[in-house]
Order: C-alpha cells, then structure tokens, then sequence
C-alpha cells in the first residue's frame, strides 16, 4: 500500500524545494527552470489525450504557439497588454483552433488521426509563416510583459524574473490539481476505457466522440496558457513554436517521463530539457546526440524513465496504483503470425 | 490566365504531383505493407538530394549522382531495417513515430556536418537541357517533361512488380493474409528488408529528380513529408492507386494555388485535405465502413 | 402477455453485392430467451450487429418498446436498454474486475461524465457494480485484473458488465464458444437467470444449450429465417432439417 505519509508530504517538500530556488540560484537557472516548468505544462495537457486518451497527436505546439501570437498580436508596441484581457483572449483562440481541429481530426482513427493532426499544425504554422500576419517567418516581439493590475494598481511584477517563476511554479501545482482531478473523475475514467477498448466503451453507452473532443479541447486550453506564459517569457513569438519539431519534442517528454501519469511529463520534460543543456554545452552537434538518445528510449526503455527506475530500484519506486509499463510484446515482424495488434480501429 | 500558361501549370502541376506520388508512393508501401509510419521519410528525400548535389559537384556526372544516390539509399535501407526498423514491427504508433523523429534528428544534424546549412543548386543533365517550344513564344523545359516521364516509369515499374512478378505476389499475399502465406513457407524477412529499401529509395529518388528544378535546402524534407502524408491520407493508406489520384490533386492544387494565392498556397494543400476528411475519413480509396 | 422489448422489421444489410441478412423479422419479449442458430455464413453475426448498432442497417427498422432505434449508434443503442457481449470477450483487460463494472454502472448513472469529483467516491454506482458481480458470482474476484483470468470468468464478467446497465434487451453473441463442459455449465445458469425482467437474444453454436435455455427459436440460412418458434416444432421442421442439417454442421 502506497505510504500516504509518501503521497502527500513529498510533493509538498518538492513544491517547497521549487519555490525557493531563486533564494539559492542565479537568474539563468532561474529563468530556465520557468522555461521547463511551462514546457511541462505543455507536457502534461498533451498527456491527456496522449497518455490517458491514447490519441498522437501531433499538432499541440499549434495551441502552444497560437497563444504566444495572440498575446504578441494583442500587445502594442508602447507598454504593456493586460493580463486580464490577453490571457482569456489567447487560450480562447486556442480552445477554439483544439474544437476546429479536435472536430475534423477525431473523425479519424490510429494513424489516420497522427497524420491528420500533423498536417493541421503545419497548416497553422504556415499560416503565420507564409503571410504577414505578425512578421511572417521573422516573427513578433513582445515588448512588455503583459500587465497584472487592478484599477491601475500592479499586483504582480512579471518583469521580475523570480515573480515569473513564482508565477510559473503556482501555474504547475494548479495544473497538476486539475488535471488529478480530471483523470480522476468519472470523465478520465471514461475517456480511459475508450483508450483500453474503445468497442466496449462504446457498446456500454459512452459517447466516444465527445469525450475525446472535450479532452482535446481541454488540453489545447491548457496548452494555450502554457504558450502564453513561454512567450511572455522569451518576448518574442516565431512560426517555430508552432511547429510540428517542438511537437515531437513534447512527445518525446511524454513518453520518456511516462505516459500514465499526470505528473510523467513534466519529469520528462526535466530529464529531457536538463540534458539538451549538459549536451549543448559539450557539443554544437548536440542534436545527434539528442536523436540517438531518443532511439535509444524507443528500443530499450519503452516506458520511460519509470522503467529506468524500475530497473535500477525495483519496485519501490513504482505507486501501486500504477500497472507496471506494459512489457512491449516482442516485436512481430510483417508475415509472422500478427500476434500483435498496431490498430486500435475495430472492423 | 490564357490558355497556354494554363497548359505550362498544368503542366508544372502534374510534374510536381508525379514526384509527390514517387515519394509518397514510398511512404505507403512501407506503412501498407510493414505498417511502420516513418516520419523520416522526408529527411531521405532531402538526403538523396545533399547525395545528388554532392555527387555531381565532385563528378559532374548526374548520372552517377542518380545511380550512386539509388545505391546508397539501398544500402541504407537495408542496414536501417536490419538494424532498428524489424524491432519496431508490431509495435504502437507513438514508438515507431519517435523513433523516427530520432532518425530525423540524427540525420539533419549528419547533413548539417557533412554540408552545412547552406542551400545548393544542382546542374541539369547536358543531355536534357534546353526546352521544347509549344508556341513562337512559349517553351516548356525538357527536363521537366523527362522527370514526368520517369515517374511515370517508375509508377508503371512498381505497379508491374507487384502485379505480375513473384515478389509481387508474395507481397500481396502478405499484406493480405499472413498467417497463411507463412504458413506457406515464404520468408518474410527478406521481403520486409527491401521493402523497407524501396521505400527509402523511392524517397530519396524524389530528392534526387528534383534537385535541378528546385534548390537544395535544409528545409525540403519537412514540406515533403508533410505533402506526403496528405497525399496518403487523401488517398488511403496502403493504397498506391490512391496515392496517385492524391498525388495528382495535391500537386495540381499547390500548383495552381501559388499562382492564384500565393500567400496562401500551402494552406490551399491543407484545407482540401480536411474536405476531403469531412466527406472520407479513411481517404478516398480508403475502408469505406468504419 | 409480455410486453416486446425488441422488435426487428425486415432487416436488411448487404455488402455492395452481397446480401448478408435479407427480410429478417424478429421480436423478444420480456422474460423469455429468444434463440438465433443457423450455419455458418447464415448471418446470424450480422444480424446481431445490426441489433446493437455496431453496424448499420441497408433497411428495415428496429424498436426498442416504442422507441424506433434504428438510426442510432451503438452507444445511443446501449443508453436505450441494449446491452451485448462480443464473440471475442470486449472487457477492459487492463483493469480490475471491480473497475470493468463500475465502468458499466457509470455510463448509466446520472452524470456519467463528470469531471471534478472522484469517480469512485458515487456510492451508488459502486452499490450497483457490486450487485452486477454477485449476480454472476465474481465478487470474489473483484480486485483481479481482468486481462489475467480465465477465458470462463472473462465471459462471466462481460455479463457483469452488460448487466450493471440494466438493461432491457441483453444480446449474447456466442457466449459459449470456446469453454469446456463445467464452464459452460456455470455460464448457462446465469444465462437462464438473466431473462428474469428482461429479454435475452442469444446467438449460440452449441445445441445442447441452445435446446436446454431457449424458450423461442429461430433459424437462419443464407440471411433469410427459415423457421421461427417453440424450440420442438423448430426442431421438427422439414425445411429447417434441410437447411440447417444439410450443411453438416453440429
């Protein structure tokens, strides 16, 4: 049985830990820790409907990105935009795109769904490339970091690097809340027994469709205010963060900080972030090694780096609750008896 | 628009969809017949072009650039599927598509070392300079019609090997019923190699023809790729016949979309797919009952 | 005399050229097993995926008491009283027992997707998921993972399962297939006890259960109902024998 004691005073003591980090580092590992925080939080909407909707998809950086363009294309050029107005603004916009694309993508299944939710990206990303909307493949600054007033009176300093972080950190524990709460409630359950047998949840009178929709869409939100935050930050929007690289490297967290976790992806997002940093500073082609790195995952630790832990530590490290990464069935090459099933599509 | 610059997009349209259906073509047949999506497939259509650039800048032979850039994408096909793509076989989705963003970023880094960032052009074969007049005033380059040509040979070989050979009829066969063909006694693994092969070739072929119409760049892989995956989804997957109908379009809708929206000709290629979804969620020649 | 829970008109569904299921009429009442047999390729899998919606009908219609269901999907079916089991066991293998039938008991609750309270804090649905297993004897086994028992007690729970959404109309596709002797016993039992308020439409290869649950009978060949009624007179119909026993099979 999972210690409660385990449960509930060591994300505490973490939480504690992280906040008082710009007490003890110097402003870069500050400003990067925010940059992994909100790439975390990318991580885990997309886990969502990755991890607990059994959905790749491939367009997420399109909600991320489209946030940072609304709030570049929303912010004057002389001071700063408010947050009260911008914030809602940007994560509508991606809300919006999540139910356009949710809508047309979800008609498809299994690897109709990846290419389709490919394609849409890209379409996203050459729409702010090609045309001139905000600076086309040169991109939009953002001057200001966006204002959190009321009646003119600032409540909260976002220029400051450390409030930044503060306020990043607070964004992940709340995300974290809601989305427990999320997979927890009666709507994860289902949205998790149409990933496990979509036939049977069907037959059993969930509507499919819409519940993955509602996940996607929850997620683009989520998603959105991830993107809105990373471009405050940096202060500057380009077509890459819509791109479908940054796509695939959010994925890649996902998987490499486990995918049937809330929390997976942000420790995915950690490892991964943390070594790109040690990588770049060894080598300019750090790239190569980040790919081989990613083949190496793919085909020896399929679960991440709970299967890592798992290997190293045995089952200490696993939560009860958590069915140990199912052992990948050895893989079937095309003209041996299928034993395995690729799709998840039912005739 | 008159008529005779219609006919020379038109033509330009159906040229670029033959080279979107050899590359595509590629893609389909190894998600059909070995179902691996291969992200990566883009990356051997700019490769084959890096190989052509770097062939003939050092022989002056394209040539040698095409049949030297054939053999090695052989070769690595080979070598990939031994070494990666037969571990990956029965695997989910999400596996097979990281582990070719990992091939991806291996190989764009590759490229980076061995010829930089920088964007190349690539000579048109002496023997297929020039071009062929249609009015007094109006030609329509050589080259481009001899591209056309060998796809379509290339689309007549593919279509001939699967039909009527051997190997054709074991592919078949195993893409149908496998239990059976193995059963049979015909082993797979070898077919699965050069069908992995194929696919790689067909991908890089595409980069080579392409060289000396267009530029050498970094980026001509990820359009290719993209483009390809619309061209498969729009004509199902596994389906060759597909690809081509897709192909078409695609590449007469890019086509003329440049010339007729040229901001927002890319998003033209995108926003046919998604009417085509709404009408046919499994593509055009796709399964119809879902 | 009890009220029909299902009501098949004239089904018909083709494949392009091929006519799977042709003018097939059928009905099953409240209380009673209604049995389907037949050959195989007789259309009988066909048929009951028309029932439950899992494919849809060329034409025809289906009813659900007054309730003309034919146009809706399988899960629009399920919430209008039709429950089903599948040739190939469909439970979720990944979960718990408990788990598969508290998924049953919230698709039918009042908020089946609700999304901030805990799902397992419903008393009510965790009451009704209790009660689906008892009834078919696997509260034992109610915290072992579905995917890791035996072929038998899989099939026992997606009869758990199906009953924990009450529903009105319970199709069984082949529940029988692939057990042996002292499984299957137990399986008939709770088949039999599942017509007890409800209608149960069972398609089944084996005749020895067929003959011992089925209060009606209907046979099928080629797509078409060739006899339909008491099991006895079915059973002694010339055209039936030639059909049916013709093609050599059990």
């Amino acid at each position: 049985m999972a210690n409660p004691m385990k449960q509930k005073v060591l994300p505490l003591l973490l939480v504690a830990l992280a906040a008082a980090l710009p007490f003890l580092a110097p402003t870069y590992y500050v400003q990067f820790s925010t940059r992994v925080f909100l790439l975390g939080l990318l991580a885990m909407s997309l886990n969502l409907v990755v991890g607990f909707g059994g959905l790749v998809s491939m367009c997420h950086a399109a909600f991320f990105g489209l946030a940072g363009y609304a709030l570049a294309l929303a912010s004057p050029q002389s001071g700063p935009a408010s947050l009260w107005l911008t914030l809602p603004l940007a994560v509508g916009v991606a809300a919006l795109a999540a139910l356009a694309i949710g809508g047309l993508s979800l008609r498809t299944r299994g690897i109709y769904f990846i290419m389709v939710t490919l394609a849409f990206g890209e379409m996203l990303f050459f729409l702010f490339h090609d045309t001139q909307i905000a600076g086309g493949s040169d991109g939009a600054y953002i001057y200001f970091k966006p204002e959190v007033a009321i009646a003119g009176v600032p409540l909260i300093d976002l220029e400051n690097p450390r409030t930044f972080y503060w306020v990043a950190l607070g964004l992940l524990v709340v995300f974290v809340m809601l989305l427990k709460a999320l997979t927890n409630s009666a709507f994860g359950h289902a949205l998790v027994a149409a990933r496990n047998n979509e036939r049977r949840a069907r037959s059993l009178g969930f509507p499919i469709f819409r519940i993955r929709l509602t996940a996607f869409v929850i997620s683009g939100a989520l998603a959105g205010i991830a993107g809105y935050f990373a471009a405050a930050q940096y202060g500057f929007v380009a077509p890459q963060l819509l791109g479908w690289h940054l796509s695939a490297t959010i994925l890649v967290m996902v998987v490499l900080g486990g995918m049937r976790t809330v929390t997976g992806p942000l420790i995915g997002a950690v490892v991964l972030l943390g070594l790109e940093e040690v990588l770049k500073a060894l080598t300019e082609h750090w790239k190569l090694i980040e790919g081989l790195i990613v083949i190496a995952i793919v085909l020896v630790l399929p679960g991440g780096v709970q299967d890592l832990a798992d290997r190293v530590f045995g089952s200490a490290t696993r939560r009860v609750d958590e069915p140990r990464s199912r052992p990948e069935k050895p893989a079937v090459p095309p003209g041996e008896p299928a034993a395995a099933t690729r799709e998840v599509e039912h005739a | 628009m008159d008529f005779l610059t219609f006919a020379v997009q038109l033509l330009n349209g159906v040229q670029y969809g033959l080279v979107l259906f050899l590359v595509a073509s590629g893609l389909t047949l190894v998600f059909g017949i070995l179902g691996v999506i291969n992200l990566a497939h883009g990356a051997f259509y700019m490769l084959g072009a890096y190989v052509a650039y770097w062939i003939t800048s050092y022989t002056g032979s394209f040539w040698l650039a095409l049949l030297g850039g054939v053999a090695i994408a052989f070769v690595v096909g080979l070598l990939l599927e031994n070494v990666f793509i037969r571990r990956m076989y029965g695997r989910d989705h999400l596996a097979q598509v990281l582990l070719s963003f990992g091939f991806i970023l291996v190989i764009d880094e590759v490229r980076q070392i061995l010829f930089g960032k920088d964007v190349h052009s690539v000579a048109t074969p002496d023997f297929l300079r020039g071009s062929i007049p249609l009015t007094d005033v109006l030609s329509y380059p050589v080259y481009r019609l001899a591209v056309s040509l060998f796809c379509l040979a290339i689309a007549a070989a593919i279509f001939f090997v699967i039909r009527y050979t051997r190997i054709g009829m074991i592919v078949r066969a195993g893409a149908e019923n496998r239990e059976m063909t193995r059963a049979l006694g015909i082993r797979f693994d070898a077919v699965n190699r050069y069908v992995f092969a194929v696919g790689i070739v067909l991908a890089a072929l595409g980069g080579i023809v392409i060289a000396p119409i267009s530029t050498v760049y970094p980026g001509m892989g990820d359009s290719m790729l993209i483009l390809s995956f619309v061209v498969v989804v729009l004509g199902g997957i596994g389906s060759v016949a597909g690809a081509a109908i897709g192909a078409l379009l695609i590449g007469l809708a890019d086509t003329f979309g440049k010339v007729f929206f040229p901001t927002f000709s890319s998003i033209t290629v995108y926003l046919l797919m998604a009417l085509v979804l709404l009408w046919r969620p499994n593509g055009i020649l796709g399964k119809r009952e879902v | 005399m009890p009220e029909i829970a299902l009501r098949a008109g004239a089904l018909e569904k083709r494949f392009g050229g091929l006519r799977a299921v042709s003018e097939v009429s059928l009905d099953v009442r409240i209380g009673e097993i209604h049995a389907v047999i037949g050959p195989n390729g007789a259309g009988k899998s066909t048929l009951i995926n028309l029932l439950s919606g899992d494919l849809p009908v060329t034409s025809g219609t289906i009813t659900i008491g007054d309730h003309d269901v034919t146009r809706l999907g399988p899960d629009r079916r399920g919430l209008a009283g039709v429950g089903r089991s599948y040739q190939k066991t469909t439970i979720f293998p990944q979960s718990t027992v408990f788990e598969n039938v508290r998924l049953a008991a919230q698709a039918r609750s009042q908020k089946p997707l609700r999304m901030f309270t805990h799902a397992l804090a419903d008393d009510s649905v965790n009451l009704h998921a209790r009660g689906a297993l008892q009834k078919v004897g696997l509260e034992h086994r109610a915290d072992a993972v579905a995917g890791f028992m035996s072929h038998g007690e899989q099939r026992q729970l997606e009869i758990a399962m199906v009953l924990a959404t009450d529903p009105v109309i319970i199709l069984l596709d082949e529940p029988l297939a692939g057990m042996g002797q002292s499984e299957a016993l137990g399986v008939i039992q709770v088949i039999r006890s599942l017509k007890d308020g409800r209608a149960v439409l069972l398609v089944e290869h084996d005749m020895d259960a067929v003959f011992a649950l089925a209060d009606r009978l209907t046979v099928m060949a080629d797509g078409r109902v060739i006899g339909s009624g008491a099991p006895e007179e079915v059973r002694n119909d010339p055209a039936v024998r030639a059909a049916y026993l013709g093609h050599g099979d059990h």
